[in-house]
């Protein structure tokens, strides 16, 4: 029986408010109706005090969150798209993210971000958010790529004491199946070698990691080894695994879906830079979307994301110089 | 600035008239009847005249250099603040705001908790990592501040909601707000939040004339705050901010209707702030008019006369409580003084509360 990305999310969930009379789910139309990707599909019928609709108030949502935290719960806030969050910035920048090192308190909530791109999806319904809440202290930023991350991730972030932006990718939702839900799993924090290979590194994130592991595969026949690094959680990062895959390639290319300005791929680059620069027999490189507004047609936004051909070009380069 | 589409000054609302109320129809499941009694009133004072007193010495060691950052004074609020304050009970949650030095105190802070922000004492509840007004204590449930208004409202919904979720009963909450913070996304947000889950919440809304130096002819446009009652769907009733005993009716009566079962109660309370926005302000800017009026005499003068004239306090004993506070202000802040500030060496530089960030 396969399960699909979406599904894994639902399940974690299911899991998490079966564990734990504590958990509950609050977000836009998840209640009855399963919310508008169905990822708590049925979940009100079996906890209908625990599933909870709430009005468009994104930054009352995680007000409320907070508070609920603060009396010893563990709200699950599923923002309908991630690009809504920024109406919620405020209390997740400056108060969920600042809860415990001010007052000494945890706050462990979690807010589901459905983020990134996908065919007509257009400027406010495609956005990557990661890099702007990893650049605030006091949140972890989980990015996970498979469906086996996707479940243990969202269950480990739920019980995490600290406020977690869970990036769930909506282009992975229904076409990225697993054949079983896993039964271990890594820590968060750590990533993960998603391909070894000895020529160069990939570091990358969420949907952007089969992307790579397909240019992978492709240069695999051109008798290149490339190792794709899977990030998972992208704020804290975990700059030893990148640095050791650095350490055997000595060289570096770091993918992203969001924006070039600042972000991941900058921090990641930057660290390689900073930390690792013996290690490097080569500039390193970085691959982002481009620098305007997500587009709606699909010509265009095909285009506007980086896709197999385009982080082949620059690999080509990279393993040439 | 007189822009071509401003409708320009509001005639005032004269604060002696009586209450306006916003009624909905009650959800309450039993009648309410509140009764302020002279011992409420009394003690109402005491927070009040603590608060003054307390913020006096404040200003003081900001003058003379021993606070850093700025001093934000509640002159001229203290009477709604104590009212709201001492209408709670342990177990009830308050997310107060910068002018409620004697609503918290009511409420059950210390003036060791206080000092030790203001000063910065590794021993105060923000242990120098934040400071003055940003202050709080969960384990009394009161709620540290963050300076973004409105935002304040949702989060004491979240500890009633979650509560209810844990089969509590009987708890309320209340948060404070000016005139300035109604108008931010936020506070609107969280009064309809409110007033969806018909949480037990009690909402001040101090309107001290001035947002910062902003009037409030620039700030809303409906005659009277507790117009926006009916449209949130709570139960709304204005107050003569400066009148204590005023105050201690319509906040006890408002807090005993949340914890009745009515949803949501919205006080507008008016009156004049009677300091700048902070120590550093000399507020300038206040209109003379609005000073000689109604709205701008002292609470406290009032109070005191009140409870005189009432024969509630004789004169003597007035003047004994004053020693006493005095006496302790002196006391803590003496001691605060000499504890020991925050030291970057020993500090533990990391925010997760799972330590995930240790090695970053």
């Amino acid at each position: 029986m396969a399960v699909t990305y979406l599904e894994a999310i639902r399940e974690a969930q299911a899991s998490a408010l079966q564990q734990n009379p504590r958990v509950f789910i609050y977000g836009q139309d998840v209640g009855a109706f399963g919310g508008a990707f169905k990822a708590t599909k049925n979940l009100a019928k079996e906890y209908p005090n625990r599933v909870i609709d709430s009005p468009i108030s994104e930054d009352a949502m995680i007000g409320l969150a907070i508070g609920a935290a603060m009396e010893g719960m563990f709200p699950v806030i599923e923002m309908q798209f991630a690009d809504f969050s920024t109406v919620g910035f405020n209390q997740i920048v400056n108060h969920a993210a600042t809860c415990f090192w001010r007052t000494g308190r945890p706050c462990p909530i979690t807010v589901r971000l459905p983020f990134g791109g996908t065919p007509g999806s257009g400027p406010f319904h495609s956005q990557s958010m990661e890099a702007i809440y990893s650049h605030y202290p006091g949140l972890v930023v989980m990015t996970p790529a498979t469906v086996e991350d996707v479940y243990t991730m969202l269950l480990e972030a739920i019980t995490l004491p600290d406020p977690v932006i869970f990036c769930e990718h909506k282009f992975l939702y229904y076409h990225l199946k697993a054949d079983a839900l896993p039964t271990e799993a890594l820590p968060a924090n750590k990533a993960r070698i998603a391909r070894p290979g000895r020529h160069a590194t990939v570091v990358t994130y969420s949907a952007m990691v089969h992307e790579a592991l397909e240019v992978a595969k492709e240069f695999s026949k051109e008798g290149f080894e490339i190792e794709v690094v899977d990030l998972r959680c992208v704020k804290p990062i975990d700059t030893d695994t990148i640095l050791g895959s650095i350490a055997r390639t000595g060289r570096l290319l770091c993918v992203g879906e969001a924006w070039p300005w600042g972000g991941v791929t900058a921090e990641v680059v930057a660290r390689a830079a900073s930390d690792g620069f013996g290690l490097l027999d080569a500039p390193p490189m970085r691959v982002n979307a481009k620098d305007t507004p997500i587009p709606f047609h699909p010509n265009l936004w095909g285009t506007h994301r980086p896709t197999a051909p385009l982080i082949a070009d620059s690999l080509r380069k990279l393993v040439r110089n | 600035m007189e822009g071509k589409f401003s409708t320009g000054k509001k005639p005032l609302r004269d604060p002696r008239a009586p209450p306006t109320v916003k009624a909905m129809t009650t959800t309450a499941t039993q009648p309410v009847s509140t009764e302020v009694k002279a011992a409420d009133l009394k003690t109402v004072y005491r927070w009040m005249l603590s608060a003054r007193l307390l913020e006096d010495k404040i200003a003081a060691l900001y003058r003379s250099g021993k606070i850093f950052g700025g001093v934000y004074r509640s002159k001229g609020q203290e009477a709604v603040s104590a009212a709201i304050g001492n209408s709670l009970q342990k177990g009830d949650v308050f997310a107060p705001l910068i002018r409620d030095t004697a609503g918290r105190l009511a409420f059950g802070e210390t003036m060791h908790e206080v000092f030790r922000t203001y000063l910065g004492s590794i021993k105060g509840p923000m242990r120098g990592r934040d400071g003055n007004v940003h202050r709080g204590n969960w384990d009394k449930r009161l709620v540290p501040m963050i300076s973004h208004l409105g935002a304040m409202t949702s989060v004491v919904v979240g500890s009633l909601v979650a509560r209810r979720m844990q089969g509590e009963t009987g708890m309320v909450g209340a948060t404070c707000i000016g005139d300035g913070g109604t108008s931010t996304g936020a506070f609107h947000e969280g009064l309809n939040l409110a007033a969806v889950e018909r949480a037990p919440i009690v909402v001040v809304i101090v309107n001290n004339q001035y947002a910062y130096s902003t009037p409030t002819n620039l700030q809303f446009a409906c005659d009277d705050l507790v117009d926006r009652a009916i449209g949130y769907g709570v139960r709304g009733v204005t107050v003569d901010g400066t009148d204590f005993a005023a105050c201690s009716q319509v906040m006890q009566e408002s807090v005993d209707r949340a914890r009745a079962g009515d949803g949501p109660q919205m006080i507008v309370a008016s009156l004049l702030r009677l300091a700048g926005h902070g120590e550093h302000d000399d507020a300038s800017y206040v209109s003379a008019d609005l000073k000689e009026s109604q709205m701008g005499r002292d609470c406290l003068t009032y109070a005191e006369e009140f409870l005189q004239t009432q024969q509630l306090v004789p004169a003597h004993q007035l003047t004994q409580w004053r020693a006493e506070i005095t006496a302790q202000i002196e006391r803590t802040a003496n001691e605060v003084l000499r504890e020991p500030a925050p030291d970057a060496d020993q500090e533990i530089w990391q925010a997760l509360a799972s330590g995930l960030d240790k090695f970053q």
